[in-house]
């Protein structure tokens, strides 16, 4: 048994939004296999739960009118790997979510739980950093879009207001358009770990030059970081060996790598610059382009 | 809607689910876990209690023919849906296709992890859809055998697969 106090199991947005304006005590849950797997080890300890699981439409992926993907918060990463917007333009996301735990854990776990739990490990992340996206989120007041990356406030940490609820994941049209992209996760095992380090890559290739790249990695700092220096560098220049070389020696600036009991400082370090050469390779290819010297 | 829980009152809940065929309404605790339910008090002790964490796999149970971990799954989210456990397989005493395959192959040592590998391998057989031999291991990483006898479990689920296919050949629907 769970230790939990009382569970809310709304069945309209409306009504999630005002029992969370009038009880910001409550832990949101969405899929579980976070803070279900919490209380088992004994924390959160008579926490009320705020379920959303019966909020219909709220797992929906939509192509929006604007060209923007909006995958909706409580959307389960099996259905994000299967879904056919997400394999025909946002594939590097599809990757990312079946890199998440094992089958059953993703027939359950939602992106929006895996986001708002604030891993830096999380898979899906490191990704939707790359891909720029943005974030809907909503109170019984209003709504707010954020960029991901003012999402993050520190480890464990996001920065929802009390109240405030994860609704959507925005892919805008930039983000994902004639873009290349991989995920790499390098983790001890294929399935149900947890990565040492994340990485992912999208970019556009013209005439084999890069008109665009983005690097998101996750486990690198305490929060998924962007590489802004490697991204900068590769504007405009041709796809050569030697510019992705250099590309991943630069993806290193934003990382605040830690020595921990899954890998060392070094080692994390060392990663980094090796898989990001890797999926820059590897996207570049997608994207049309060749880096073969 | 609000289910609250004062000192020492425990909230509860009534549960309407289809379980292997059959409609069940039964009062529960909000606080348990559908693994919970399915054991102490419907007594489908196939579904086995492993980690409690979901990283084993033995309490997989088919939801809406969906696998998922029964002991990170609260008992009251199974509302209105229908579960199958290991229980709901087999009709009369005779095996599916799915859990004879596993016979044939000797693909069951101790058996604890049994239920929840035939239950992932029936969910791929209904999908109707075809799987490389990656993604049938793919399909199967969410279960730990503790025996370690994978390279068996994987060729019963690809002779399960196997011959769904040549049936699906022989009769079309």
């Amino acid at each position: 048994m769970f230790d939990i106090c009382e569970l809310c199991e709304p069945e309209t947005l409306a009504e999630a939004k005002a029992i969370f304006r009038a009880n910001p005590e409550l832990k949101v849950i969405a899929g579980g296999t976070d803070v279900l797997i919490r209380m088992q080890h004994g924390n959160l300890a008579g926490a009320g739960l705020l379920s959303l699981r019966n909020i219909p439409h709220l797992d929906e992926i939509q192509l929006l009118a604007d060209g923007t993907i909006s995958v909706g918060a409580m959307a389960p990463f099996t259905r994000i790997f299967e879904h056919e917007l997400i394999r025909k333009h946002v594939p590097v996301l599809g990757e990312a979510s079946v890199s998440m735990g094992g089958p059953q854990v993703r027939n359950v776990a939602t992106i929006g739980g895996n986001l708002c739990n604030g891993a830096v490990s999380a898979d899906s992340a490191s990704t939707l950093f790359a891909l720029d996206a943005l974030l809907k989120l909503e109170t019984a007041e209003g709504e707010r879009i954020i960029p991901m990356r003012d999402f993050y406030a520190g480890p464990g940490k996001v920065n929802l207001l009390p109240g405030e609820l994860l609704v959507a994941i925005l892919i805008p049209r930039e983000g994902y358009e004639g873009m290349g992209g991989h995920y790499i996760k390098f983790a001890p095992r294929k399935a149900m770990d947890i990565a040492t380090l994340g990485v992912a890559v999208v970019c556009k290739i013209r005439e084999n030059r890069f008109v665009e790249l983005r690097i998101g990695l996750g486990v690198a700092a305490p929060v998924p970081v962007r590489c802004f220096e490697a991204e900068a560098y590769a504007k405009g220049r041709e796809v050569t060996w030697e510019c992705v070389q250099e590309i991943a020696r630069l993806a290193l600036k934003p990382a605040k790598a830690r020595s921990s009991w899954r890998a060392s400082k070094d080692y994390r370090e060392h990663l980094i610059e090796v898989l990001a050469q890797r999926a820059v390779a590897e996207a570049v290819k997608r994207g049309g382009g060749c880096c073969a010297d | 809607m609000l289910t609250k829980n004062a000192a020492g009152v425990k909230a509860r809940k009534r549960l309407c689910m289809t379980v292997n065929g059959r409609a069940v309404e039964i009062e529960i605790d909000i606080r348990e876990s559908l693994l919970d339910v399915l054991r102490d008090r419907l007594q489908f002790t196939g579904v086995k209690q492993g980690c409690s964490v979901g990283e084993c796999g033995a309490c997989t149970v088919l939801l809406d023919g969906t696998p998922v971990n029964s002991c990170i799954y609260l008992a009251a989210w199974a509302h209105g849906k229908t579960v199958v456990t290991i229980e709901g397989l087999a009709q009369d005493g005779k095996l599916t296709p799915v859990q004879e395959a596993f016979v044939d192959e000797g693909a069951i040592q101790c058996g604890f992890c049994t239920p929840g590998v035939v239950l992932s391998t029936t969910a791929m057989v209904d999908s109707g859809k075809c799987f490389t031999h990656d993604e049938v291991r793919r399909e199967l990483s969410g279960h730990l055998c503790r025996c370690t006898g994978y390279q068996k479990i994987v060729d019963a689920a690809e002779r399960a697969l196997r011959e769904a296919e040549i049936a699906a050949d022989e009769h079309p629907v």
